[in-house]
């Protein structure tokens, strides 16, 4: 790089937000987690973790240091692999209970993989996707036909596990299927984008609605679908082989053979998706980062000018559809194989607005704040609020408030509306806004259209 | 000189109304051309003809031996036509070099597969477009302006930054709306002078909509004056400075009895 382009980078807003006072921030995050954690579990531990954060924020520069700026995610993915060796002998966090199970970790990642999908859609190309549960359908379909009994009239084996030789339907390696699932979630995602991509707007939301809506019903319909049985309607399609590694692996360096037969599945459950998560990561970042990127977001400022740029509309948008519904579809079909079946009733339309909601609430286009809000979200709906029902049913707080007490997750989706609702009121960019996205949502800089492109 | 851009009975109705009448218009290579007229002459709806924005009605517009009438705008803008806006539209949320770069986006290659695997052909080529972007900011007078998000750049600046981008679109032709819309006379005189340099040092095309007639009179080589969508004069400046049915579109029947 040339020397100049480096003494302008050195200048960079970036730059000086990092550079506000080590000891200010650290006593931002250390001295509130020594309160909550004091008063939740042992003053000890609180004391402890607080002295912790406070010293790792405060003590190195990590910016400064080589390989700095990679101490913080590391640091962070070593605590998410490490976490269910140390789960269960955490603290009780007050009202929230226990932290979450391994069982609810593995939803979680799946989450935040479709949400980091659905983001790539939303936050960076700017186009409101309100049907993205098909994509994820399209995933758990596909791992349903190909890794389970379902075709009986077909034998085919292609490193599938935890299934005898002679039975019957597609057996294939579940990691395959993963990417398999992935192709055909984004085939689905240009055959419904290059229809209704040439909408803008409000107009797209409604017709990808449409397309939320039809998918669950070709589900629970297509167990006769002009006379072929394709999703087995409303029984769904189970069981579902599991992942593995295969019996030379197992035997060669102890690998499970397969997840179900061992006898810490959950744990390999959680690890693979947590790997999986990795990779989406990895993928939309350097998607962001790119060209691909870079037009996306130019379309999502102004479409008009984009196009004079040279910037082909159709094309790119299409790009950013297939590329959500890709990880989408991987994110489906892992669903499928952890839950050992697929059941047309898990892609209901609410299920678009809960991963909408996820990417809304964390802050659209940028990946961490998405990944906050999908666990937030999917804790709250898996574990969350059903810890907080009891505490508030044990504690009285019910019968103070409702002379009665009460089932909390029975009001879940209009506890996610509150939250919606004081999210776009306090916060409409989100917990972690990306750094363009805040100064839209504050400076309104979101001129309406001139003229549109139309080809008429 | 050959002809850069032909366009041949270009109109556009909408609706019931004529906003551009079959107008016959050309640019030789490497001259700079204005387009004038009263508002609502149908300059701009002229100029999105050319861009791709509107499809003509009826007529056919060549650009560098290229049929391009009714070509979606980033076909047209591969073709080598770079523009800017009359209302500044740049992307608000992107950086200066962010912004070139987008404009350079027909010029880079690489799709999804190619930007997550990241070999290090892309690595270089992100580099080197990185560095033609900075090049360019400083040549349109953005020094160190690279990591300024561009809704913070002063009004003069944002201007600079649309030519900027414009040209990352490595253009052979170079539409301005309106370039000196709000800029007051010292960096009017400044623009002008940048837009000859374009031309002398980059072998650049220019047509241009402007108001300015100190600007228009001062480097243009040909005038088009519309009015109510039709082409009603044709030539020099001096030329269409006399006359008599410019200065009666711009003045009144009056004016000139």
């Amino acid at each position: 790089m040339a020397p100049g382009i480096q003494a302008v980078r050195d200048s960079t807003p970036a730059l000086k937000r990092q550079t506000m006072p080590r000891a200010k921030r650290a006593a931002i995050v250390g001295i509130p987690a020594f309160f909550v954690l004091a008063v939740t579990g042992s003053a000890s531990l609180g004391l402890i973790v607080a002295v912790l954060i406070f010293g790792g924020l405060y003590i190195p520069a990590w910016n400064t240091l080589p390989l700095g700026k990679w101490i913080v995610p590391l640091g962070v993915i070593l605590l998410a692999v490490l976490y269910p060796l140390y789960q269960p002998n955490l603290f009780d966090v007050v009202v929230f209970g226990n932290f979450p199970s391994i069982d609810t970790g593995v939803t979680m990642m799946i989450f935040i993989m479709m949400a980091l999908g659905l983001n790539i859609v939303v936050g960076y190309a700017g186009l409101l996707d309100l049907g993205y549960v098909a994509f994820y359908a399209m995933g758990a379909y596909t791992v349903a036909w190909f890794a389970s009994q379902h075709f009986s009239n077909v034998n085919v084996h292609v490193g599938g596990v935890g299934v005898a030789p002679d039975t019957p339907g597609f057996h294939i390696s579940i990691w395959l299927v993963l990417i398999i699932a992935g192709v055909f979630a984004t085939l689905a995602g240009i055959l419904i984008g290059f229809p209704t991509l040439r909408l803008r707007g409000d107009y797209l939301a409604i017709v990808t609605l449409g397309f939320g809506e039809i998918m669950p019903q070709i589900a629970s319909n297509g167990d006769n679908l002009f006379g072929h049985n394709i999703t087995n309607g409303p029984q769904g399609i189970n069981p579902i082989d599991p992942p593995g590694f295969g019996n030379t692996l197992h035997n060669a360096v102890g690998l499970p053979s397969d997840y179900l037969s061992s006898t810490s599945s959950t744990r390999l459950f959680y690890w693979t998706a947590l790997f999986l998560v990795l990779v989406t990561v990895f993928c939309t970042v350097r998607l962001r980062d790119s060209r691909l990127g870079r037009a996306w977001i130019a379309i999502r400022e102004d479409e008009t000018a984009a196009a004079a740029m040279g910037v082909p509309l159709m094309r790119t948008k299409t790009w950013a559809y297939a590329a959500g519904a890709f990880f989408g579809g991987v994110a489906g079909a892992y669903y499928g194989s952890f839950k050992g079946g697929t059941f047309p009733g898990d892609f209901y339309f609410n299920i678009s607005i809960f991963i909408l909601c996820m990417v809304i609430l964390g802050g659209m286009g940028n990946v961490w704040g998405v990944i906050v809000g999908a666990a937030f979200l999917s804790y709250l709906n898996q574990e969350g609020l059903a810890n907080i029902g009891a505490w508030m049913n044990a504690n009285g707080v019910s019968d103070f408030v409702f002379r009665k007490n009460i089932d909390v997750p029975l009001y879940t989706s209009g506890i996610f509306g509150v939250i919606l609702v004081l999210t776009m009121l306090f916060r409409p960019e989100g917990l972690i806004p990306s750094s363009r996205r805040k100064a839209e949502f504050h400076e309104g800089v979101h001129d309406e259209p001139l003229y549109d492109v139309t080809h008429e | 000189m050959a002809d850069l851009l032909t366009a041949v009975g270009v109109r556009k109705e909408f609706g019931g109304l004529v906003a551009v009448n079959d107008v016959d218009f050309t640019i030789p290579e490497r001259t700079i051309v204005s387009l004038i007229g009263p508002n609502g002459a149908g300059k701009t709806t002229f100029f999105n003809m050319l861009t791709g924005v509107y499809k003509p009605t009826a007529g056919q517009i060549v650009f560098d031996g290229h049929d391009v009438t009714g070509k979606p705008p980033h076909a047209i803008t591969q073709r080598g036509i770079g523009r800017t806006f009359q209302n500044i539209r740049l992307f608000q949320s992107m950086t200066s070099l962010e912004n070139v770069l987008v404009g350079m986006h027909s010029r880079l290659k690489g799709g999804v597969l190619r930007a997550v695997i990241k070999p290090p052909s892309l690595k270089r080529e992100e580099i080197a477009a990185r560095e033609k972007a900075h090049d360019l900011l400083e040549f349109c007078g953005l020094r160190g302006r690279d990591d300024e998000y561009a809704r913070n750049l002063a009004y003069g600046d944002q201007r600079r930054l649309e030519v900027a981008r414009a040209l990352g679109t490595e253009p052979k032709l170079l539409l301005l709306d309106e370039p000196t819309a709000g800029m007051n006379p010292q960096e009017t005189a400044e623009f002008t002078a940048f837009v000859s340099k374009l031309r002398e040092e980059e072998g650049l095309t220019v047509l241009m909509i402007e108001h300015d007639m100190r600007v228009v009179m001062g480097i243009s080589e040909r005038v088009t004056v519309l009015d109510y969508g039709e082409k009603i004069s044709e030539g020099t400046p001096q030329e269409v400075q006399r006359d008599e049915r410019v200065i009666e579109a711009y003045l009144g029947t009056a004016a000139v009895s």
